[in-house]
């Protein structure tokens, strides 16, 4: 274990976002994701950086603004309800293609909910809970490791993309204290002429969402954009796949549902079925022909969400008729457990249905 | 014999050489070149980042040669500090409007002040939303009809006009903050000073600076643009008296020559 930290989950990603060069984090408190603005305050205040409590997400999400156009790194965290309100802003962040990130440590819903951890905010992280035809790209970290190595990777896709990067945490992993390694900053540097700092000794810079003139202005910045997605979506494809070569079964899960779901793949294998864990590690772009590939050799395919029917709409899309795609979902702090997976695959195996509509 | 001619008066530097989409009589056009006109005797227009707001000044950063960023409704001085705390040593300028600073942005409005942001914040008041056709603003007149107020405004049913000044007045951290007008050439005067003041306590990094500036809009308030100058004059002031509310940096010389 040498070199290992034990960390909470929101305090090894606040860290992580130290490591990457973030000096700029604005936040306003919301459970379960409060460590992280308690560990910034602390820590921007060692090294000469900036932490403001906000006056609201709102206003945080436009600091963070603010400080993009400034060319600075620049994060804000939040938890579902609190997201909800960012919305406004990540759409201006999307229009006017600024980096930052973002951090969904996610709660039950709708509305107030709860404060124990979920899946619910999937829609709403993937689909873009803002106006506009615009995409985020969506991280979904499974342990304290990978919320560390998730954050460094987002600030350098966001900067290489010039867009908004969410890392999509729900409350139990945000929560939990885990060993880790922590990254090392990695020295990349991005070029932002697209700045603005003043228009001395160059033309000015204008970052604006308004495209009013000519008529057209407006289709080609979108038709810009979605090239841009187009390239996100050739480029960046990330997933794990677990024990999936022969199997006859695919689990498909993120996040705290995922490491469940790893344990019913071992479990199952010594009960003599076949099974495997796809484990998209971005959830947009969603890793669909992967998912696909795998569709073409199982039988059938489980999604397990903290969620009740949202991840599956993607991994039908992906699936595409391949397969029969099965559902089990948890919702409002609940957690699937080892049993449940396990009896819904073997209930499922002895009932031999022969047409599945879960969602 | 030649006769050489000398341009009395000529676009000041700082301000672009573009065509206008403020409507005839509006008091934006003489705000923003009284901002250029400081922003080049300052010396700072290289380094000026100017936030435009929604409403009819969110093409401000068309008119004056510096850097601009675009807000949302109501943010322009949360994205000021985020732009302002990332750039220390840059001059960050939210110009903004009555529904923008009062109504959707209250807030950011309180907080950036109250934080005291090194910030200056210019605050067009023309007593209803213009860009969106002469809806009710939170600085309405009592009586005033807009398209949201036929009958009037009646502080009893919708609100009483809210004072910016007055309310920023109370807090502990701002600087400087001052009420003008620009409905006459002596007005326009005073009001260039306040933004020449509230400007270079940002370049000296002195503190928060907030100037309200009382403005004409004929179009929505459906009078000539002479008669609009003077609807300030008459009923504007009234409610909006022009006053120096704070100036800190002043006051610490006065009472400083005192002791």
């Amino acid at each position: 274990m040498l070199g290992k930290v034990l960390m909470k989950g929101n305090e090894a990603l606040a860290e992580a976002a130290l490591i990457a060069g973030c000096r700029h984090y604005f936040a306003y408190p919301i459970t379960p994701q409060n460590e992280i603005p308690v560990y910034m305050a602390r820590r921007m205040a060692e090294l000469g950086g900036t932490f403001i409590q906000a006056e609201s997400e709102l206003a945080a999400i436009s600091m963070v603004m603010g400080a993009s156009a400034g060319g600075v790194r620049t994060m804000t965290s939040s938890s579902s309800p609190g997201m909800a309100l960012k919305q406004e802003g990540i759409s201006y962040l999307a229009g006017a293609e600024l980096p930052c990130v973002l951090v969904n440590v996610m709660r039950g819903g709708p509305g107030l909910g709860g404060i124990a951890g979920s899946q619910g905010d999937y829609f709403q992280a993937t689909r873009g809970g803002g106006n506009g035809d615009y995409r985020t790209i969506v991280l979904a970290p499974g342990n304290a490791q990978e919320l560390a190595d998730f954050t460094v990777d987002a600030f350098d896709l966001a900067d290489e993309y010039r867009i908004p990067v969410l890392i999509l945490v729900d409350g139990y992993l945000g929560q939990m204290s885990e060993p880790l390694t922590l990254p090392k900053p990695n020295g990349k540097k991005f070029e932002k002429s697209w700045a603005v700092r003043g228009s001395e000794g160059k033309s000015k810079n204008i970052i604006a969402s308004l495209r009013l003139v000519p008529d057209s202005a407006l289709e080609v910045h979108n038709l810009h954009l979605q090239d841009k997605y187009e390239k996100i979506t050739e480029e960046v494809r990330h997933v794990d796949e677990y024990r999936c070569e022969d199997a006859e079964w695919l689990i498909v899960a993120y996040g705290a549902a995922a490491r469940v779901a790893r344990k019913a793949v071992d479990s199952l294998r010594t009960g003599g079925t076949r099974v495997g864990l796809f484990r998209p590690l971005s959830l947009w772009p969603f890793p669909d022909r992967e998912l696909n590939e795998f569709a073409k050799e199982v039988e059938k395919v489980l999604t397990v969400e903290m969620s009740l029917g949202q991840l599956i709409e993607d991994v039908k899309l992906s699936v595409n008729g391949e397969a029969e795609v099965d559902f089990y979902g948890r919702a409002g702090g609940a957690v699937p457990t080892l049993d449940d997976i396990i009896g819904r695959i073997y209930s499922y195996e002895h009932q031999d249905h022969t047409h599945v509509q879960a969602s | 014999m030649s006769i050489k001619t000398i341009p009395m008066y000529r676009r000041p530097e700082g301000l672009s050489d573009v065509r206008t989409h403020y409507c005839p009589g509006c008091g934006h056009g003489i705000i923003h070149k009284l901002i250029a006109e400081v922003l080049v005797e300052l010396d700072i227009i290289g380094k000026t980042i100017i936030i435009a707001p929604v409403g009819c000044s969110v093409l401000a950063y068309k008119y004056i040669e510096v850097d601009g960023l675009e807000a949302a409704h109501g943010r322009a001085p949360a994205v000021a500090t985020g732009l302002k705390r990332a750039l220390p040593n840059r001059i960050v300028i939210s110009y903004q409007g009555d529904g923008d600073l009062l109504a959707i942005g209250v807030g950011e409005t309180v907080h950036a002040a109250n934080r005291g942001e090194k910030i200056t914040v210019f605050f067009v008041n023309n007593a209803n939303y213009g860009m969106t056709g002469g809806q009710m603003a939170p600085t309405s007149l009592e009586g005033q009809k807009t398209t949201t107020t036929p009958h009037g405004r009646d502080g009893t049913e919708v609100g009483y006009p809210i004072r910016a000044c007055e309310l920023i007045d109370t807090l502990v951290a701002p600087a400087y903050i001052e009420r003008t007008s620009v409905h006459n050439p002596g007005a326009v005067k005073k009001t260039k000073k306040a933004i020449l003041k509230a400007l270079s306590y940002q370049k000296e990094g002195i503190g928060y600076s907030f100037v309200e500036i009382l403005s004409m809009c004929p179009t929505n308030w459906g009078v000539e643009p002479a008669t609009a100058a003077e609807w300030i004059k008459t009923d504007m002031l009234k409610s909006f008296p022009l006053k120096k509310f704070r100036d800190r940096p002043m006051e610490a010389a006065v009472e400083k020559e005192a002791s």
